[in-house]
């Protein structure tokens, strides 16, 4: 089919490999999302952080700058599992923003203009689809996540030797697995949003408040029934958890009340309740069932053709 | 050969609602026509052949491969173009139809340039730069038509291509049906209610009536049929001996009331010949007919054909 013959005729060269095919969504998706000039500046404010926590490690290692500067880094801030931990947390933080800017249009648009049928009635199964999508939230998510975290863990080993890095090497895991259990519960959350509400500042706002509203709930209920049960409905504070045990910060007691309570038959009776953590195979088990939904969601959503049955 | 669609006792129900009910057949035209009334089972079909419904039972193979096991071999030879507007929004229809390209699994070097073609040979090469979104209807069918011949499908699935376009747009679209039809490089299945666009498009025809085949016929076969009925009218003369002489021609005859008689021509015989034997017998032929059943009729018999189980 040339131009100028205007006729009509079949492809008789190379194709694709299945997975450059399957790579197609995300690098046009990608294309869009860097488009927005809002959307580019947040993400490269995003690197700040890695980039000071570089540094950090940096003086850590450097005694002239150290002796120049007249402070004391090592006791400051130690490069520890704490340090690695709240990297994460703040990136977490970073990363929740990026997804509620570039997520909701992802699915969303697509049905709205009822392009599913063209995506569904190519050599791409509904799987396939879902995951291109995700892992346009997933690439994004992990250049500031577990990548740089794990650079930063790789320049640390360099400055501080083979002895650090061998006592250490779990940490590196701990970036890895608790940047990914973050990376896919959002991406299936925001696609899952993203496949029920067609508006896209609806979906921003609806993502916002799976987050918001259940964590503020939780505190209720911890603060009404002194308990710390309540973090089971918060994601953030699940996550909270998921990172801590991966870190080797988790404890199950955060606290406790003291007080006294006067009954009519024993006079004053003292009381002290411990106030426990949920322990944390149920913080992954929640994690475990909000994913699970999200799939059904998407699987019951992600169609050429709604049925009505 | 291989025959283009081959339906094995398909069947679809969604929930309790059988939609598609054993259907058998094969279908070997270059366009084949997809009739039917609303609700006749029409578009599930095409999305069953597509892998959109899974089939209750039975299957149907496309280039002889199975529409389940081999959904995504049979996906890539196929183009869709849906009946709805369909498209990706914020896109320019270049990049929208390359993206259609590089899904069907062409390079993305290839797949622009092969994008470029296909709006040229739609007719939307000027416009190719604006988002889709902009288009008007005629517009964006033809750009669906450009989506689904993108890759050179082998057989181009067109679901009412023509729905709400007006009359030079709609004799555009058939005649692109038609060139893509006499290339001779793509095989069509074109599902409408519009009996004169199936009729100028197609050469083959399934019926359907509630979920079963009403009539699956050649309509070039059909056509060369017809032309060896013949439908008289007469007036005075000896009417019996004219009949007579028809019948001893080795025509097979049949009267219909006083005046018409109805002939099945043979071969060797000519109409100058029932002429010769109406002068000879003093009879009148004051009408003659080549009784030729148009779309229109087909369709009409096959609908009049009780639940539609009739084939």
């Amino acid at each position: 089919m040339a131009v100028y013959e205007h006729l009509y005729g079949a492809y008789e060269g190379e194709s694709h490999t299945p997975l450059s095919r399957f790579l197609v969504i995300p690098r046009y998706a990608l294309r869009e999302v860097f488009k927005s000039k809002l959307f580019t500046t947040i993400f490269i404010l995003c690197f700040i952080y890695p980039l000071i926590a570089t540094i950090l490690v940096y003086l850590h290692h450097n005694v002239n700058a150290l002796a120049l500067l007249q402070i004391n880094i090592q006791e400051l801030l130690p490069i520890d599992n704490s340090f690695f931990r709240t990297f994460l947390e703040v990136q977490g933080g970073f990363a929740f923003i990026l997804t509620v800017l570039v997520a909701p249009p992802l699915i969303s648009r697509d049905l709205s203009n009822n392009a599913l049928p063209l995506y569904l009635s190519r050599p791409l199964s509904r799987t396939e689809y879902v995951l291109g999508k995700m892992m346009v939230i997933a690439f994004l998510l992990s250049m500031m996540t577990w990548v740089p975290g794990l650079l930063i863990f790789i320049f640390q080993a360099s400055l501080a030797g083979v002895g650090w890095l061998w006592s250490n090497l779990w940490m590196a895991w701990a970036i890895f697995a608790g940047s990914m259990a973050w990376i896919i519960l959002l991406s299936l959350l925001a696609l899952a949003v993203s496949s029920l509400v067609k508006w896209r500042v609806v979906a921003s706002g609806a993502l916002i408040g799976l987050f918001f509203v259940p964590s503020a709930f939780g505190e209720i209920i911890n603060n009404l029934f002194l308990t710390r049960a309540g973090h089971l409905i918060s994601l953030w504070a699940t996550m909270n958890s998921i990172w801590r045990g991966l870190f080797g910060l988790f404890e199950r007691q955060t606290g406790s009340i003291q007080g006294t309570v006067t009954n009519p038959i024993y006079d004053k009776q003292f009381f002290n309740i411990a106030l426990l953590e949920p322990p944390l195979w149920a913080s992954w088990l929640v994690v475990g069932i909000v994913c699970a939904i999200c799939v059904w969601l998407l699987s019951y959503k992600v169609r050429a053709y709604e049925v009505i049955k | 050969m291989t025959s283009v669609i081959e339906l094995e006792k398909l069947s679809v129900t969604f929930g309790k609602r059988p939609i598609l009910k054993s259907l058998d057949g094969v279908l070997n035209g270059r366009a084949i026509g997809l009739l039917g009334p609303n609700g006749a089972g029409k578009t599930t079909l095409i999305h069953t052949l597509l892998g959109f419904h899974p089939p209750t039972s039975g299957t149907a193979h496309i280039f002889g491969q199975d529409i389940t096991r081999d959904a995504k071999q049979v996906r890539a030879a196929v183009g869709y173009m849906p009946e709805r507007d369909s498209f990706i929004a914020k896109m320019s229809c270049v990049h929208f139809v390359r993206l259609m390209a590089e899904l069907s699994g062409i390079p993305a070097k290839h797949a622009l340039e092969r994008a470029h073609e296909a709006l040229f040979y739609v007719g939307l090469g000027e416009a190719r730069y604006r988002p889709v979104d902009s288009y008007s209807l005629g517009m964006k069918q033809l750009a669906k038509l450009a989506q689904a011949i993108v890759h050179g499908p082998k057989l181009i699935i067109l679901d009412e291509p023509t729905n709400g376009l007006d009359p030079p747009t709609r004799s555009r679209m058939i005649s692109l049906i038609r060139q893509i039809r006499d290339g001779g490089r793509a095989r069509i299945l074109l599902s409408s209610h519009l009996l004169r666009d199936v009729e100028e498009c197609c050469d083959e025809i399934l019926v359907l009536k509630d979920g079963y085949i009403a009539a699956n016929c050649n309509l070039e076969e059909e056509r060369k049929a017809n032309r060896k009925f013949i439908e008289l009218e007469t007036r005075s003369g000896n009417r019996a001996a004219f009949v007579e002489a028809i019948g001893a021609l080795g025509c097979e005859y049949a009267l219909s009331g006083e005046r018409r008689i109805k002939v099945i021509m043979q071969e060797t015989t000519e109409i100058s010949d029932l002429y010769r034997l109406a002068l000879e017998h003093g009879v009148q032929i004051r009408r003659l007919n080549f009784k030729r059943d148009s779309l229109e009729d087909i369709f009409l018999k096959a609908m009049e054909n009780g639940n539609g189980r009739a084939a």
